[in-house]
């Protein structure tokens, strides 16, 4: 074969929980469309017990080689042993890119990863990109997402990165998809892992609805009272929306706990948020970064709120949001 | 007595960020620094540790002269002393080379140590890698994102909730945790304990010269990741400012984002209707 392909760019299967977390297609989505941009191929890597429903998917979803380590003693993630294997397998086949998904594990495993390799990391990335050098340009977040800073890896390989789920569309499943599955045994001089895991528990599936709502009506402290609160409900009946809420708005018992938005509470990622009577804390605007579109209502034109929202409305948060539930009801044609 | 080490980190307090639009980058010097709210959290697990067993705890940051200020508030939250590395020759470290100059000040100045405890993220770069790259770097067992600690014995039982997971986890010291902020609600420093820890604190202070680091091995240059470019989001944002009366501005709303708004709630809105409005 002339023209081979040397480079690659993998990525790590987090198949865990894999029917609500579907990162690891999406970055081989991603991947299959950087990888032309340096003649590299696409590969997925990934360990566990009997996972061959998760090499097919893996193939259906843009993965043109698997390497996988398929052994009982790996059944339960083990962030150590994980690394351990992943820090081999780079050693072997020399990477030229290494993503993996931002969730829990993903962000404990892949530091230990880079340091192992002594490489570059990116964390929680919500852009990549190939640049005229050929280098990956990872966009991340800081500052509660106040910031972006554009990082790349020039010297080190692979060039590693976390991704935020969600950042990309995974493609089709392709039945057609070949790819080819390359089996790595386990190393019999394995380290045994000094953490041990000594219960795992799935929890119920969560009610996600406010993480999943197309628009978000969140409210603060600026709403005065409980009873003025309750406007927010109202309206969010009309818009079919769901209500969130600040710390202190919950701490007043306007709002359940579970509504709670922010560092301590959910990070969501509506079309439309509207944030009525908040001052726009980081603790608060971190978990809100991804909505699309911020309509913020606030008294104080300069509060922070007003500086992250598309729409800064300088108004009584009360008047607003009476307002607009008195034009909804005129407006909406069922 | 358990020997217990808190790396904490100084940031800005970004309620405003210190963002300069006219230059467009970062205003560095920002004055106001806190303890990283995650740190705080990492600080109460090793003080409720304390209470308990009796332990000596060493805090430890890497920063610029100014951080002294959070050693010296960790001093009056009940830490026994404060290491601070400090040097120009470490500055714009990223996480691979902060757990290097770290891992090196730990060996050096805290042999022996039973436990590190770290905040699981810092409020300003986000990234939450220097914890796990500091078990790897000091070569012991560790675990990120831990909720609640017991020890029983050398044996540290760890909880915590992982993708969904609730797992319970152990492993024999020395070990390293990171402490995420869902309890550990940290306390308050008193007047009185922020005085004396201003006045009598044992805070060290040590360059790259005294942990004898090799310059090439620190700080920016040897830092793999390169920032490129640092932007405000919100900057490039079309951000309007609505004024006026409540009904002129829910018109305007619907005016310019009627169709969104309709969109995201998959129901048709009728346009404005103006004989409606001329009420006369
Ligand atoms: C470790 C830690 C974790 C935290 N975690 C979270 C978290 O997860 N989520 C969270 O939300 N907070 C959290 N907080 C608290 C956070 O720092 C802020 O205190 C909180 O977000 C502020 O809420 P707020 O904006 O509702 O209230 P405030 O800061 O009091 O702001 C009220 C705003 O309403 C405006 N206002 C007043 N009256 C009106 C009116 N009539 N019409 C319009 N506007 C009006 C005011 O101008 C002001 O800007 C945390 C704090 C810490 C230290």
């Amino acid at each position: 074969m002339t023209n081979k392909i040397k480079k690659s760019i993998w990525v790590f299967g987090d198949y865990r929980n894999y029917f609500q977390n579907r990162v690891t297609l999406q970055l081989l989505a991603r991947a299959r469309e950087l990888a032309p941009k340096i003649q590299a191929e696409v590969c997925a890597v990934v360990f566990g017990c009997s996972l061959d429903e998760y090499v097919g998917e893996y193939i259906a979803h843009g993965a043109q080689k698997v390497y996988v380590t398929d052994h009982p003693v790996l059944k339960d993630y083990n962030v150590e042993t994980y690394s351990v294997l992943m820090e081999k397998l780079v050693k072997t086949h020399n990477p030229e890119i290494l993503l993996t998904g931002a969730t829990y594990f993903g962000r404990e495993f892949a530091p230990r990863v880079a340091k192992r390799l002594h490489t570059g990391l990116t964390a929680d990335c919500i852009g990549l990109e190939i640049n005229k050098d050929g280098l990956l340009v990872q966009t991340a977040p800081s500052f509660g997402g106040n910031l972006l800073a554009e990082i790349v890896t020039p010297e080190t390989r692979p060039q590693m990165a976390t991704v935020r789920p969600g950042t990309f569309q995974e493609i089709p499943h392709d039945y057609n998809a070949r790819g080819r599955v390359i089996n790595i045994p386990l190393p019999d001089n394995l380290p045994k892992p000094g953490v041990r895991l000594i219960s795992s528990q799935k929890l119920p599936q969560r009610e996600q609805r406010l993480e999943d709502a197309k628009i978000v009506i969140c409210g603060g402290r600026g709403m005065g009272s409980k009873t003025k609160f309750k406007k927010l409900f109202e309206l969010a009946k009309i818009m079919e929306a769901e209500v969130g809420a600040t710390r202190p708005a919950v701490y007043s018992r306007w709002a359940e706990h579970e509504a709670l938005i922010g560092q301590a509470g959910k990070h969501i990622s509506p079309k439309i948020l509207f944030s009525f009577g908040i001052s726009g804390a980081i603790q608060h605007t971190a978990a809100i970064n991804d909505a699309d579109l911020i309509i913020a209502v606030n008294k104080n034109p300069n509060a922070a709120m007003m500086k992250m929202a598309d729409v800064a409305i300088a108004a009584d948060a009360n008047q607003i949001c009476s307002s607009l539930i008195r034009e909804l009801k005129k407006r909406i044609r069922e | 007595m358990l020997k217990l080490i808190v790396c904490i980190k100084q940031v800005p307090m970004v309620s405003e960020l210190p963002w300069d639009s006219r230059t467009n980058t970062l205003k560095r010097e920002i004055a106001d620094g806190m303890i990283n709210p995650g740190c705080k959290h990492a600080l109460e697990a090793a003080l409720q540790l304390k209470r308990q067993y009796g332990a000596d705890i060493t805090v430890i940051t890497m920063g610029p002269p100014m951080a002294e200020e959070i050693l010296r508030e960790a001093a009056a939250l009940g830490a026994d002393r404060g290491i601070l590395l400090t040097d120009k020759a470490m500055a714009g470290a990223d996480t691979l080379i902060t757990s290097y100059t770290l891992a090196r000040a730990i060996e050096k100045e805290c042999p022996g140590f039973d436990l590190v405890l770290c905040g699981s993220c810092t409020s300003d770069s986000e990234t939450a890698q220097v914890g796990p790259q500091l078990m790897e770097e000091l070569g012991i067992p560790g675990a990120a994102y831990v909720e609640n600690i017991q020890l029983k014995n050398r044996t540290l039982i760890m909880k915590r909730e992982s993708d969904d997971f609730l797992e319970t986890l152990e492993m024999d010291l020395p070990g390293l945790v990171t402490i995420t902020t869902r309890q550990y609600a940290p306390g308050y420093a008193s007047l009185a304990g922020l005085q004396d820890a201003f006045d009598k604190a044992d805070i060290r202070k040590l360059s790259a010269g005294d942990l004898n680091l090799d310059i090439k091995k620190i700080g920016i240059k040897a830092s793999p990741t390169k920032i490129l470019k640092v932007y405000s989001p919100s900057a490039e944002k079309e951000n309007i400012m609505l004024k006026g009366s409540a009904k002129k501005i829910v018109d305007t709303l619907f005016e310019k984002f009627g169709d969104k708004i309709s969109g995201a709630i998959g129901k048709d809105l009728k346009t404005h209707d103006h004989e409606e409005n001329d009420d006369k």
